[in-house]
């Protein structure tokens, strides 16, 4: 850090309310010289709009903004730009129909005659911006085309191609990978000089502890206070975010699985990932999936609900042969799949909240002469925006004006409404602040009790151990162990996901 | 100050039901094969377009003759010349239903110009022209200044358009008495011992000028760009208001452009019609493969899609289908491309 009176950037009683919401009330914030400075809160608590302030998408009510000591108006996202913050958002941010380089160097590109591209110039640019960040990333190659994760690299690329002095990362990890992570960090180590500083945004106290300097923590809006990461205990931190104490973990209560298997899959194969995945899932009981990124348990969801094509195998819904060839089918017979992609949430941005929630099952809310019943929408939708903590001003709120997580807590929400046999969760909890996971936690085992079986697939050990019932561990495609909770453990279930039947072919 | 999101796309697949809309979500997971999605259905629309001729050759001796073949060009190149520049507005996720009456009104303001005014030919083609680009020029301050639908915004414009050219012409045709050379611009024959008119030179000149236009320059960029994420790209710090005025302003150029070809072939400004050519020049632009969710398309695709309606409605007149049967049979044609341009997709 270099000592300096000024900090490098700074934000001072900083308001802004949209209609019906004080998203920030007189919030503070200073980002010093050199330092990773962490920004966590609950799912709405402003972090994302106080971002949006910095980058110029949003004017504020009120409030001053520093940068070097020197007091300035953020004009607009360009200006933002050219006052050196860059930003990567929280939600999709690119043109699938471009290129990477197409969508790195956007709004930036270099005309000949005012007019005229040269994409292979583009091109040669992105490369050597991808081999001085150390990416493997094909400037040529078109966005949709790419994996969530690459996606995220993009995006992470594009940030770092302004000549920033302040980087601001709101939930950069969320579509990442441990070893994608490391590659984040390091870039990010690599950023940091005494001239410039990052702002992080993430969910994930580990990896504000591993990360970041000092940790700056909103709530409702309001600034609570700021620690220096070094000397703080996770507990405290998230304390602060919540206001309150969250309950311990605890594993469930072991159990026999009763009857026929609700869903049971036997020797799935797909064309490139899955070999022969066989596994039960009864009722009232929770199936975990626990595996490397890339193992294959989402290919496993994909492959079950006709997303993806499958070689061979077979599904049995309650001993029931079945040919699913879409989600929308496998819906029909009772599964439903939450996938993991968050950046593209399966809502309606632009319908009410209580709307999306109901959407899946809105003719269990229509008359029998087929009108709909708005008080029973309107009560359902009341009934999970508490149960979720969703947070918003009311139930007719646009799903567009909420914040990422709370998006991601009314897809979850519209899952729950309908009446699926079979939930199967992608990464169920990402993206989303310790105490709503907790909500979470509890609202899957109460749907597991209502005899529901469900499938969750999570990349957080802990959350496994804690949650499922069994778990299943995968590694290249294959099922490696299903355990009962009882005899699974960190260590077990890390060693069963790193059984490959190959050498080092960890990569996707 | 906040960038102009009207397309919900960014994070939904907008309003369909929510098993698709989940679907979606599910699908951008892991797109596979998609480096052939852009050019497979230009393929296929080109192999329709070869499989139809190749019918049409065989049903008669009549239709692949050089004669024929310029005819089938010189039909294509009015709906031609407006499914270009309305290429650009659909791929920017827009539409533009005006370009139809639009054109039939320049037609009129061409007759206005030299007849009324007495204008010069080369001083009133041009006015013509520069009239198309305003009537693009509203249409695109309505859709990126007011926020106006592109659907509402054109539809207004494409009523106002057809009135304006009865209450100007007083609803009879103008003829080009004072510009006898008028009608040559069309019609012209420029290449020796052959019927092969100046107009289709044009078509084609426009053509290659659209596909650069589209694929090489910054206005087609933001074009793709604005179609594909018009949020992340206002984020992106491209003035995204300014580029679909731009967009929509070209497309009137080729606008006015076409209403001064279609008045030359006539040799005269008909005041009627053109209601219902905004469809068959998007039917074009459809079956060439560019999305109407924006994001997609191609030239290419778009002059395939021209020739393809043109061959059609030549041919089943050569092989003697009566007039009320090829318009039935186009109908299938837009039915048949979208139905396998969304196979493609769902594949995908
Ligand atoms: N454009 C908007 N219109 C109305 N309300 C909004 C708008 N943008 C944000 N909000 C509201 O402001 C509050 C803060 O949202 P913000 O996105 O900043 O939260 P966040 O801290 O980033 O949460 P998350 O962790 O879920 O991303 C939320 O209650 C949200 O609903
Ligand atoms: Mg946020």
């Amino acid at each position: 850090m270099t000592a300096g009176t000024t900090a490098l950037l700074e934000v001072e009683g900083v308001s802004k309310g949209f209609p019906g919401v004080q998203a920030l009330a007189d919030v503070q914030l200073e980002l010093r010289h050199g330092e990773v400075l962490a920004l966590v809160g609950e799912n709405g608590a402003g972090k994302s709009t106080l971002m949006k302030l910095l980058a110029g998408i949003y004017t504020p009510d009120a409030g001053t903004f520093r940068l070097n000591g020197r007091e300035l108006a953020i004009e607009g996202p360009r200006h933002a730009q050219e006052l050196g913050i860059s930003i990567i958002h929280q939600e999709f941010n690119l043109m699938p129909d471009l290129t990477v380089a197409q969508n790195i160097f956007i709004g930036r590109e270099h005309r000949q005659a005012g007019l005229f591209l040269d994409d292979r110039a583009l091109n040669r640019r992105a490369q050597e911006l991808f081999d001085r960040l150390g990416l493997a990333l094909d400037p040529a190659e078109r966005v949709e085309q790419l994996t969530v994760a690459r996606q995220q690299m993009v995006e992470i690329a594009k940030a770092l191609s302004f000549d920033a002095k302040v980087l601001i990362m709101d939930e950069p990890t969320a579509a990442l990978n441990d070893a994608e992570v490391d590659v984040l960090f390091e870039l990010i180590e690599r950023f940091r000089t005494p001239e410039t500083g990052v702002i992080y945004i993430s969910h994930r106290m580990e990896e504000l502890a591993r990360i970041s300097d000092r940790i700056s923590v909103l709530r409702d809006g309001r600034y609570v206070g700021t620690r220096v990461t070094a000397e703080t205990a996770p507990s405290e931190i998230i304390s602060l975010m919540v206001g309150r104490e969250i309950s311990g973990e605890q594993r469930p209560a072991p159990r026999q699985p009763e009857g026929e298997p609700v869903l049971s899959v036997r020797g799935l194969t797909t064309r490139h990932l899955l070999r022969d995945v066989s596994f039960d899932v009864h009722a009232g009981e929770i199936l975990g999936f626990a595996g490397l990124m890339g193992a294959g348990r989402t290919e496993v969801a994909r492959a079950i609900v006709g997303a993806d094509r499958r070689e061979s195998g077979e599904i049995r819904v309650r001993g029931r042969a079945v040919a699913i060839s879409s989600p929308a089918e496998a819906a029909g017979l009772g599964i439903g799949y939450l996938s993991e992609d968050r950046k593209q949430l399966g809502v309606l941005l632009e319908r009410s909240v209580r709307e999306n929630i109901v959407l899946s099952s809105l003719r269990d809310y229509a008359s029998r002469s087929g009108f709909v019943r708005d008080g029973r929408i309107e009560a359902t939708g009341r009934e999970y925006v508490e149960k979720l903590r969703i947070k918003t001003p009311s139930t007719a709120q646009l799903v567009r004006n909420l914040s990422g997580g709370n998006q991601q807590k009314v897809v979850i929400a519209k899952w729950l409404v309908k009446d699926c046999d079979v939930l199967i969760f992608d990464e169920p909890t990402r993206g989303i602040d310790v105490g709503a996971k907790e909500e979470i936690y509890a609202l899957l085992r109460r749907l597991a009790d209502e005899g529901k079986a469900i499938v969750m697939i999570s990349s957080e050990l802990p959350e496994v151990l804690r949650l499922s019932d069994r778990i299943a561990v995968m590694a290249e495609g294959r099922l490696t162990a299903v355990l009962d909770n009882a005899e699974a453990t960190q260590e077990n279930l890390m060693d069963y996901a790193t059984r490959f039947s190959s050498e080092g072919t960890i990569a996707r | 100050m906040s960038p102009t999101t009207t397309k919900p796309e960014t994070g939904s697949t907008g309003g369909s039901t929510p098993s698709t809309s989940a679907y979606a979500a599910i699908e951008a997971g892991k797109p596979r094969f998609a480096w052939l999605r852009g050019s497979l259905q230009q393929l296929l629309a080109f192999a329709s377009l070869i499989v139809i001729v190749a019918v049409f050759s065989f049903a008669s001796p009549h239709f692949f003759t050089a004669n024929n073949l310029v005819s089938i060009l010189t039909a294509a190149t009015v709906t031609g010349i407006l499914a270009l520049g309305t290429t650009f507005v659909i791929i920017t996720g827009g539409i533009d239903l005006s370009i139809g009456t639009g054109m039939v009104l320049c037609g009129v303001m061409a007759g206005v110009f030299l007849t009324y005014l007495g204008w010069p030919l080369w001083l009133g083609v041009t006015a013509t022209i520069l009239f198309g680009a305003l009537i693009g020029l509203i249409n695109g301050v309505n859709v990126s200044v007011l926020g106006i639908p592109p659907f509402i915004a054109t539809l207004g414009m494409m009523l106002i358009a057809a009135g304006l050219s009865l209450v100007i012409s007083g609803t009879k045709p103008i003829y080009f008495t004072e510009t006898p050379d008028f009608q040559s611009i069309m019609n012209l024959s420029i290449i020796p011992g052959m019927r092969f008119p100046l107009g289709v030179a044009i078509f084609i000149v426009m053509i290659i000028v659209a596909a650069v236009l589209l694929s090489k320059t910054i206005l087609g960029r933001y074009t793709f760009s604005i179609g594909s994420n018009e949020a992340a790209t206002a984020l992106s710090g491209v003035n995204v208001r300014r580029w679909k005025i731009t967009i929509y302003t070209l497309a009137g150029l080729f606008v006015g452009l076409a209403g001064v070809l279609s008045a030359s072939r006539l040799s005269s400004a008909q005041p009627t019609g053109g209601m219902g050519l905004e469809l068959e020049a998007i039917a074009a632009v459809v079956i060439g493969g560019t999305s109407l969710q924006g994001g997609k398309g191609s030239i290419v695709g778009t002059v395939i899609g021209a020739l393809i309606m043109a061959v059609l409605t030549n041919g089943l007149r050569i092989i003697s289908v009566p007039q009320e049967w090829q318009s039935v049979a186009v109908g299938i044609v837009i039915l048949v491309a979208v139905y396998l341009d969304m196979l493609r997709r769902r594949r995908g």
